[in-house]
């Protein structure tokens, strides 16, 4: 434990705790943002101008938590963060692509000629799609620890959907919180089923992970471990059933209780997430780095750390303050 | 083609898609922020008009590099391992600092910049626009600070072939980042005040000619006029900085084959890489060495005395004179229209052609400078450390040449995109009379 603390060697444990946080809040917060680009097909304008108010304001800053969890990745794990992008090199850039029109429509799907407006939704839409594919394809990737085979290509796919499910439940989600009238009935609609979409993906995606060697299923038959793994994916289907009851009472008079779906929604990617790391613990990459092996120079992860101390209660403090500004219902953006 | 040079075409089409963006909105933040202040005091509307307009562009400009700046912080690892197996303990904190203080700062006041002037009292307002200006500025700070680092290094040490940070103020503030931030900045200003002064007289050669307009075109060429002189200045600074630690780049610049005294400054030339020499050259005798050193027989270190090891010389010499002709011709712009103002309050038709024209004269010099610095350090990637071609990483060929193909596709698209939205969205400026009705309390 001595050695633990005098050599730095934490750095690495906490590095590894700041990028696991970042991306489960990038997946929260981005979750939420490309869910609705997701939705956005589904009803006309106005009321996808409504949608796209709703997360407006937000999905810049949300998207950053994406920069900074694979920035610290390059910054704290040079070489597992080769190692991941090298293997997810195509999908990386798929994504990319995908990320840089979902951005850039937000802005031109308003700004250009009233003839071309319908196409850039178009882009909207499927750029989100896209973006949520192939991060979800990744993800899967990433759990099999970049097998090749047919089976783990298989898995991924299931798992990309998976996401895509998930990310449409947590903007159906937000938008229950985030509206009202029509809209807020439609999402209650679209959250129904796309929790039972989001089902369908994790059976699919675990009738076919035994077929491919994950350690999730290693450590599911290892007393004591497994009774923490098996107490997660347990909660999360008790806050499916929960969910699925709780929409069917939605939208209730006063508005009461909208903000719970999102809440719901949070909770199960938070236990979801929690279990795949915790699977992976202690590595980095599955099956071939491990968090000690792979980090860089304790100096430099020291100076980090320490900006990082200095910044981290401004950037939750206006972050907040900005999500008080936008509180209550989305209304139709506008500059002046 | 291999692996290499696909990578270096990718990582050189990325950076000059992102760079074109940044130019524009560390710049407009601080003209925005203007804007509000002279609307905070006067409370004419005129200002007001202006601050929407350019907060569109503002924001349709800051999402392009978004997510431009995301696609190159892939780079790094995707293609370049190298660089952070290196010098990752020097990139990785400088990077780290860019997304910590600049980006979120940025990223979440940007919203209530744009959308919040009705939900929050007028101050916050200018607060929040004063907060993504200094962000942006931050981020340059930053990326400048380690772009710097790389041409030239100190404050580190080797071990085991990889550096490690020795001083961080010395790392930072290395030789030429000071040159270089202010380079870039008073750049970023002058590419912000000949977009404003081209869109402006885009509008009034449309027979638009409001007071926002007037206002607007006004003190656009103020700004030109102030800053494009400057400019001039903290460039041959610059140069001077460069001579003392990259005299290699410097002779690309000016295609000196020969190392000697009194040396020529050369206008116009093609270098012939094999033969060594320039052909068709016209120059002026000794103007060089004055330059340079201050000295009319002044000793400057020509390509000679770097065998091998200098970058190519053609790109660097032509993206120099490219930058600096379009310097010129921003300095000729920016005095003339502040003349003509002054003394007869008017433009003439053909000088609000020659501004249209211009609205996008920052872009040029800014890759064009761009091009001079970055080639100009090859075949270092950071100088005298790693060179470009060890740093690369081990990817199909093909598979770089799709993503660089797809990469390219994107960036035309939105190229045309983008310029042609710059154009509708001025075309189409509201000119709402009453942004002095009451904010919406919420």
């Amino acid at each position: 434990m001595n050695d633990l603390i005098q050599d730095g060697a934490w750095l690495p444990f906490v590095f590894a705790f700041l990028i696991g946080f970042s991306m489960l809040l990038y997946a929260v917060l981005d979750g939420y943002d490309l869910g609705v680009g997701l939705l956005s097909r589904f009803v006309e304008r106005p009321n996808r101008d409504r949608m796209v108010g709703s997360i407006g304001p937000f999905w810049d800053a949300n998207e950053t938590w994406l920069v900074l969890g694979v920035g610290l990745l390059l910054v704290a794990f040079p070489e597992a963060h080769g190692v991941v992008l090298g293997e997810l090199y195509l999908p990386v850039a798929i994504m990319l692509v995908g990320l840089i029109f979902r951005g850039v429509s937000f802005d031109f799907r308003k700004k250009v000629a009233p003839e071309k407006q319908e196409g850039w939704d178009r882009v909207f839409f499927l750029s989100s799609l896209v973006v949520a594919l192939s991060q979800g394809y990744m993800v899967g990737r990433f759990i099999v620890g970049f097998q090749p085979g047919w089976v783990s290509e298989l898995f991924s796919i299931f798992f990309g959907f998976l996401v895509v499910a998930g990310y449409g439940l947590m903007g159906a989600a937000w938008l229950i919180l985030k509206t009202e009238g029509e809209l807020q009935r439609f999402a209650v609609k679209w959250a129904r089923r796309a929790i039972w979409a989001m089902v369908l993906g994790a059976v699919l995606s675990s009738l076919t992970a035994p077929f491919v060697h994950t350690r999730i299923y290693d450590r599911m038959f290892a007393f004591p471990e497994a009774t923490l793994l098996i107490a997660m994916p347990l909660v999360s289907m008790l806050l499916t059933v929960i969910m699925h009851f709780l929409l069917g009472a939605l939208p209730m008079p006063g508005d009461r209780l909208a903000a719970m779906p999102f809440a719901i929604s949070v909770a199960i990617f938070v236990l979801g997430f929690v279990g795949l790391v915790y699977s992976f613990y202690p590595y980095i990459v599955p099956g071939s780095l491990r968090i000690v092996d792979a980090a860089a120079a304790p100096e430099s992860l020291m100076v980090i750390l320490i900006g990082t101390g200095i910044v981290f209660p401004f950037l939750i403090g206006y972050t907040i303050f900005a999500y008080r500004v936008f509180r209550g219902k989305a209304t139709d953006l506008s500059y002046d | 083609m291999d692996a290499f040079v696909l990578s270096r075409i990718q990582f050189a089409a990325n950076i000059t898609f992102h760079i074109l963006f940044p130019s524009i909105t560390i710049g407009l933040g601080w003209l925005l922020l203007y804007f509000k202040f002279r609307f905070q005091r006067s409370q004419d509307d005129k200002w007001m008009e202006l601050y929407f307009l350019f907060t569109k562009i503002f924001a349709l400009t800051f999402s392009l590099g978004v997510v431009s700046g995301v696609t190159m912080s892939f780079q790094f690892g995707t293609n370049w391992p190298g660089y952070m197996n290196t010098v990752g303990n020097i990139a990785g904190p400088l990077l780290a600092y860019e997304v910590l203080t600049a980006f979120f700062l940025e990223a979440s006041m940007l919203g209530i910049m744009l959308f919040g002037f009705r939900r929050v009292k007028p101050w916050v307002h200018s607060v929040a626009t004063f907060l993504v200006a200094a962000g942006t500025t931050l981020s340059a700070f930053w990326i400048l600070a380690l772009n710097s680092w790389m041409h030239t290094p100190q404050g580190f040490e080797m071990i085991d072939g990889v550096a490690h940070a020795t001083s961080w103020l010395e790392v930072i503030f290395n030789p030429s980042m000071p040159y270089r931030f202010a380079h870039a900045v008073l750049a970023s200003g002058l590419t912000v005040a000949f977009l404003g002064a081209g869109l402006m007289a885009y509008k009034l050669l449309r027979g638009d000619n409001g007071p926002a307009v007037r206002a607007g075109l006004k003190s656009c060429l103020c700004l030109a006029a102030i800053l494009a002189p400057l400019q001039l200045v903290v460039g041959d600074l610059h140069g001077t900085n460069t001579r003392d630690y990259q005299p290699q780049k410097l002779a690309a610049m000016e295609a000196l084959w020969e190392s000697g005294e009194g040396i020529h400054l050369s206008l116009f030339a093609l270098p012939d890489e094999e033969a060594k020499e320039n052909r068709m050259e016209v120059a002026v005798p000794k103007l060089g060495s004055l330059i340079v050193t201050r000295d009319l027989n002044g000793y400057v270190q020509g390509l000679d005395a770097f065998e091998g090891e200098h970058p190519p010389v053609a790109p660097v010499y032509w993206s120099f004179r490219i930058m600096v002709g379009t310097g010129g011709l921003m300095i000729f712009a920016g005095l003339y229209g502040v003349w003509m103002l002054w003394r007869k309050r008017e433009l003439p038709r053909w000088f609000l052609q020659l501004l249209r024209g211009m609205t996008l004269a920052g872009w040029v010099a800014t890759v064009a400078g761009w091009y001079v610095t970055e080639i100009g350090r090859q075949p270092w990637l950071v100088y005298g450390v790693l060179k470009a071609e060890d740093a690369v990483a081990d990817i199909a060929p093909a598979n770089v040449g799709v993503t660089l193909a797809a990469y390219l596709l994107t960036y035309a698209v939105l190229l045309v995109a983008y310029v042609t939205a710059l154009f509708y969205l001025t075309r189409h400026a509201k000119q709402s009379g009453d942004v002095n009705r009451k904010p919406n309390p919420v």
